[in-house]
């Protein structure tokens, strides 16, 4: 069973927010590494670059695909999981943790208002591997 | 589970695609790879039939051999790429790609005019298991009395293996050591578990079973072509650099003129290995850029786990088509060095 905390906020591409004050840290869950398998690259964009709400950020590849990544919140980029681009694998097995992704600096931050609980992505996900 | 030719298979087993494709590179893995189909040709004019639609020269197969080859249109390109396996004077069985052989048996059946062959599409009779890797035959022998070290490559031996009545075949598509045995469909199963426990599946040095995506990275890495992106009915046997398999002396054959003239004219096109040397993983479909021109398209492209490197096939103009020369791959509108190197991409130690 995925592994889905209960203090974050989650899309329905499968990515999770992690709310710092007017701030918001990105990855994908537990679930999108688990049906991406081996995650060998990470593209990521650069600091000071602007997106909308689910807008694709960057992408993640597996050996096999190619994945793409959407903020679910509007914001600026402040700072990129650097590490990635060395150890892509980090994603597998720390996606809540060390394999984040992005930090933004959120333009509306009442828009994580919106966005599944924990109890509400598990149900989406149940309904999804159907 | 995905679709693949209307049979559902696995792209990977909870391992995962690089601990599969590592373990079959050190140790062995196990492919179920049932899906491909099985084309029997008995006759006293099964050699010169199949020598007549086939761009290798059957006529050189002692019985007990193998031989890769090809299906070839009167233009010289891929109808299918096969295996031919001589079981007797008389007697041929051709293996072919799983989502072509209805089309292959429809050619052959097409082709077949006043020749003395019965042909049989057989392809549900059998199930095939492909255990490969350097460990690939201490596991096996531990199921047969046949002393599998007399096997040699590409060659075959007819025997029981747990029992089960087999053809055990010492060849494969990962670069590695291995045997494709191919046995009664309903003995699949047994077969499957009883292999995985004779190499000790589950510890750290046993077998893997792997799915189709690393069946993919290794062949990609040996430089083996897959049907269907790298080959197919608009790429021809010469531009494929499968010239090895195409024998133009051995006498008529669909195709033959086509690629003789091919080979006097030369070809304007090639498939060439590249590596990736920027950042960036190429992939299937992806465009080639040389000196800003859009000179070729990706057929083949994906991480080489064993390796540690972004690899793939791609045709290139003629010009452009020898080692070393620079390349650009457009990723998804990102142009990503890469460079044209040797293939095989990976060779086994001897």
């Amino acid at each position: 069973m995925a592994n889905v905390p209960e203090d974050l906020h989650y899309s329905k591409d499968h990515e999770w927010v992690r709310v710092d004050g007017d701030q918001a840290i990105i990855g994908i869950t537990d679930y999108a590494q688990n049906s991406l398998g081996d995650v060998v690259y990470v593209e990521l964009p650069k600091a000071n670059d602007e997106f909308a709400a689910n807008e694709a950020f960057g992408s993640v590849e597996s050996v096999k695909a190619v994945s793409e990544v959407f903020t679910p919140v509007a914001g600026v980029v402040v700072k990129i999981n650097e590490a990635l681009a060395d150890e892509p694998e980090v994603v597998n097995s720390d996606p809540y943790g060390n394999g984040w992704m992005i930090r933004l600096k959120m333009s509306n931050p009442g828009e994580v208002d919106s966005l599944l609980t924990a109890a509400e992505y598990e149900d989406f996900t149940k309904a999804e591997s159907e | 589970m995905i679709d693949f030719g209307g049979w559902d298979m696995p792209v990977q087993y909870p391992a995962g695609t690089i601990e599969e494709h590592l373990r079959t590179r050190t140790h062995a893995g196990l492919f179920d790879v049932s899906h491909m189909g099985e084309i029997d040709v008995r006759g006293p004019d099964a050699v010169a039939f199949i020598n007549l639609i086939t761009s290798n020269d059957v006529s050189k197969l002692v019985e007990g051999q193998a031989q890769y080859s090809t299906l070839t249109t009167p233009q010289g390109t891929v109808i299918d790429d096969l295996l031919v396996y001589r079981l007797a004077a008389d007697h041929l069985l051709l293996v072919v790609n799983a989502s072509t052989t209805d089309k292959d048996w429809e050619w052959i059946k097409s082709h077949h005019a006043g020749e003395s062959v019965d042909l049989k599409n057989v392809s549900a009779d059998y199930c095939q298991l492909a255990l490969q890797g350097p460990d690939a035959q201490s596991i096996l022998q531990k199921l047969t009395a046949e002393p599998l070290e007399e096997i040699k490559y590409y060659h075959f031996k007819s025997g029981a293996v747990d029992g089960v009545e087999a053809m055990i075949s010492r060849t494969g598509y990962t670069g590695e050591d291995g045997f494709e045995v191919y046995a009664a469909a309903d003995r699949a199963e047994q077969l499957w578990n009883k292999i995985l426990d004779a190499g000790n599946s589950g510890s750290e040095s046993g077998v893997l079973p792997c799915g189709l995506a690393a069946r993919n990275t290794l062949r990609l890495e040996a430089g083996m072509a897959l049907y269907g992106n790298d080959i197919d009915e608009t790429t021809t046997l010469l531009e494929a650099n499968l010239g090895w398999i195409c024998k133009l002396d051995k006498g008529e054959f669909i195709g033959r003129e086509a690629l003789a003239r091919q080979k006097q004219d030369g070809v304007k096109r090639k498939l060439v290995g590249f590596e990736v040397t920027d950042r960036g993983i190429a992939r299937d479909g992806q465009e080639v850029v040389v000196n800003g021109e859009r000179v070729g398209k990706v057929t083949s492209g994906s991480p080489a786990p064993f390796l540690k490197k972004n690899i793939g096939l791609a045709y290139v103009p003629i010009e452009y088509a020898n080692v070393g020369q620079q390349l650009q791959i457009d990723v998804r509108g990102r142009l990503v060095d890469a460079q044209i190197v040797k293939t095989p991409f990976y060779k086994r130690p001897k």
